[in-house]
């Protein structure tokens, strides 16, 4: 199945820029239905990308970002042909994981 | 899975209902607001469901970012942490219920520096 | 002009308003918010232009005599009756019809000529593509065409996204001329998928500007376009593109032509309206001139604006084709020793039509005359729409949507484009077509509550009279049928609009239910075209409602954006 991370991750030299769109709904648990029923909350809460074994970058999350996450980073000590992990987990404990090759 | 490998989720600062009791909860100081702080925000939404907001800024040693906006129903959206070697420097994309503040945090020495501005949520329409 | 009216000596009667000293080395001419008008119009300018906070009485909201003696303009001359309301009827019977695209050609080419081979550049800002029935059908093809004739050299947009992408991008392979936008920007999701753009790495979707080569010199022209293209319309048009006024990316690109290209001057060619340009002359440094539009408003002189680098000069030239504006500039090296600006009005009947562009015109027009020329009915009084809170026309088309669609209220938009009849001319589906020519022209009915009602007109107010120019987005108040309403335009957002009253003198109850009828919507709507609701409702013969507009003013006497009742 394909990930749910897109990533586009470019090194210029020394700095590497990063920017990642996630498909998810991000129900914050305030918005009502056709129906009228509450959608209940339903986000990611925490997103990490790691280079080499270490954190280069890492978010917290609350029902206030919008559907389907967009992300832009920056961060030295990176180089071409390099990977990059990320990973997501909601509020409901659903993760995904994928990799990118920096450009 | 790695994400477990983070820091705490902030739960409680995630339910807090003003600027103030984010901040406290967050941070446990208060921020002090900084022309160093530069924040990227349209004046008018084009959607109030998503709103492209990013922040930079020129203060040394920054630790963590994070985005306030005044009127939603749970007043913060997202906390970054940014270790070092990574640039202090972040877009993301934010709900807004309505015509609101936005505010950005920026935690730098140990110090906690803010910008803010107004994010208009219009219905639309009509024009010249 | 028909006979019905009585002839009276002409004030403007020989070409010799079109002699002008000539200075500087470089003639710039900039047209703006034409709306497709390719024929001569009546377009009453505004009785209503408030001006509030730190735009209160300062040039564009200047209305009737306050505007004829901020700037310096006899009563009852052909310049009162081509910049302002006074007297409109009868100057219009003594002075003609303004614009056209054959008037403004010949007048055109005569302003290229003495300006000298290699010294001019026209540019046009936008809201040309879009306005009457022909190009409505058309696409705005007829305008392309009409564009390339006229020799456009570069344009920026606004109405044109309403066309979509596909049609917009279709006209512009096209057009001879550049397209500019400085502030158009993909989408996160469109760049991640590849979209088409100009410049992929910055996600800039067209040409943000471009480089002229005048008499020895180096002009750099920078396009503005609308900043609230999806916010304004429905986004459907528009799903991969973000808009907003951008003026650090603009500083950018400024700095760059200035101090990596070494031009020798600046222009921004802008839809931004004239309040936000004045606002952005304060603040981007490095533009010696804004050649503005959108706001349509006619103002003979530029105003200068101080800024930390220098002046900028900024100019609204009007609509509708009744305007050219010729600005002559003597450019020295790297910067402009001299301007001199001229708001010409284009009156039709002193200037002799191009015979190519008529011929182009009368081609173009052919196969659809006959529906545009279908008479409806006749102008029972002077119709016009322009105005911050009403005009006639829209009155008109409130009282079509209240009876064709059975509602209690009427909500029409308040656009700043519409052509003027005057009262015992004919009424034609192009007259019909000149208020309604959109792309998403579809009537709906909705049940509101009262409440609603109040926060969409609060809404709209506040887009128009926000003390912040960057927070204004709005053409002119909604219109509104069957409902009166108090409005203090100096109050903040939640405290202008008051005392809502029905036609029938009931208060509007917060939490009642209300039948409104409307168009335009920027949600998707199925109903008929509200052309077909309004040629409709005139041939049905019944008598037109003279009532006033029921909207009474608070707080603004004295402004002098105000002539009359609103
Ligand atoms: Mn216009
Ligand atoms: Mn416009």
């Amino acid at each position: 199945m394909a990930s749910t991370i897109r990533v586009r991750a470019s090194s210029n030299g020394d700095i590497t820029e990063v920017q990642a769109l996630i498909q998810h709904p991000m129900d914050s648990g305030f918005v009502k239905n056709a129906k009228g029923e509450t959608i209940p909350p339903h986000f990611i809460q925490q997103l990490t990308f790691e280079h080499d074994g270490k954190n280069v970058f890492a978010a917290d999350w609350g029902g206030g970002i919008s559907k389907d996450p967009y992300v832009k980073f920056a961060f030295k000590g990176a180089k071409k042909g390099d990977e990059l992990k990320i990973s997501w987990v909601d509020n409901k404990g659903a993760t995904d994981t994928t990799t990118a090759k920096i450009q | 899975a790695l994400a477990a490998a983070n820091d705490k989720y902030p739960e409680e600062a995630f339910k807090q209902k003003s600027d103030a009791d984010v901040i406290k909860t967050l941070y446990g100081k208060t921020a002090e607001p900084s022309d160093k702080v530069k924040m990227d925000a349209p004046e008018i939404a084009e959607n109030g469901a998503v709103v492209p907001i990013s922040v930079s800024t020129t203060l040394a040693d920054v630790t963590s970012v994070a985005f306030l906006v005044s009127e939603n129903p749970n007043v913060l959206i997202a906390k970054y942490n940014i270790p070092a070697g990574t640039l202090p420097s972040v877009a993301n994309r934010i709900k807004m219920a309505k015509t609101s503040n936005v505010t950005v945090l920026v935690e730098a020495g140990g110090k906690l520096y803010s910008a803010s501005k107004e994010v208009k949520v219009t219905v639309g329409g009509c024009g010249g | 002009l028909s006979g019905s009216l009585p002839r009276l000596a002409r004030g403007a009667d020989n070409g010799g308003v079109y002699d002008l000293e000539r200075s500087g080395n470089a003639r710039i001419l900039h047209i703006t918010d034409t709306h497709a008008q390719l024929r001569p119009v009546f377009f009453r300018e505004p009785s209503v232009n408030l001006g509030v906070g730190p735009m209160q009485g300062n040039p564009p909201h200047l209305v009737g005599r306050a505007f004829l003696d901020r700037f310096g303009i006899r009563p009852d001359s052909a310049d009162a009756y081509a910049f302002t309301c006074l007297d409109f009827e009868k100057a219009a019977g003594r002075f003609g019809k303004l614009g056209g695209f054959a008037h403004l050609k010949t007048l055109i080419d005569r302003m290229r000529s003495e300006g000298g081979s290699g010294r001019t550049l026209l540019l046009d800002g936008g809201d040309l593509w879009q306005g009457t029935g022909l190009a409505n059908t058309m696409r705005g093809i007829d305008m392309v065409e009409a564009a390339n004739l006229l020799g456009i050299e570069a344009m920026t947009g606004h109405w044109e996204f309403t066309y979509g992408e596909k049609a917009l991008r279709a006209n512009l392979e096209r057009f001879k001329g550049e397209f500019l936008a400085q502030n158009v920007y993909l989408t996160e999701e469109a760049a991640f998928n590849d979209a088409k753009a100009f410049d992929p790495a910055s996600g800039r979707v067209f040409k943000p500007s471009v480089i002229k080569e005048i008499g020895g010199y180096r002009v750099a022209v920078i396009g503005q376009a609308f900043p609230y293209v999806p916010i304004a319309h429905p986004k459907r048009f528009t799903p991969d593109w973000k808009f907003g006024i951008r003026d650090e990316e603009l500083q950018k690109l400024v700095d760059t032509h200035r101090n990596t290209d070494k031009v020798d001057a600046v222009i921004l060619l802008s839809h931004n309206g004239m309040d936000v340009d004045l606002k952005l002359a304060s603040r981007v440094t490095g533009i010696d001139v804004v050649l503005g539009g959108h706001t349509h408003d006619a103002v003979p002189q530029p105003i200068a604006v101080t800024n930390a680098g220098g002046t900028t000069l900024v100019t609204n030239a009007g609509s509708n084709g009744k305007f050219l504006a010729v600005l002559d500039l003597d450019i020295g090296k790297g910067k402009i020793k001299d301007a001199r600006y001229r708001l010409l009005p284009v009156f039709s009947e002193l200037l002799k039509p191009d015979p190519a562009m008529q011929a182009l015109i009368d081609k173009t027009r052919e196969p659809h005359e006959v529906t545009l020329n279908e008479k409806i009915a006749s102008a029972d009084r002077l119709l016009y729409r322009r105005g911050n809170f009403s005009g006639s026309m829209d009155q008109l088309i409130c009282d079509a949507l209240l009876g064709e669609l059975n509602a209690e209220i009427a909500l029409s938009p308040g656009f700043r484009w519409g052509t003027t009849v005057l009262a015992g001319q004919p009424l034609t589906m192009e007259d019909v077509m000149a208020q309604t020519a959109v792309t998403y022209p579809e009537t709906y009915v909705q049940t509101m509550t009262g409440g609603q009602i109040r926060d969409v007109l609060e809404d709209i107010c506040d887009n128009l009279f926000n003390t912040d120019p960057y927070y204004q987005q709005g053409g002119d108040m909604v219109r509104v049928g069957g409902l009166a309403y108090t409005c203090t335009p100096t109050e903040t957002v939640g405290k202008r609009i008051s005392d809502l009253k029905l036609d029938n003198g009931r208060a509007l109850d917060a939490d009642k239910h209300y039948r409104v009828a409307g168009w335009a919507s920027v949600n998707e709507q199925t109903g008929a075209p509200v052309w077909d609701v309004v040629a409709k409702h005139l041939r049905s013969g019944k008598p037109p409602n003279r009532s006033p507009p029921g909207v009474t003013l608070k707080g603004v006497e004295g402004n002098p954006g105000i002539a009359g009742q609103a």
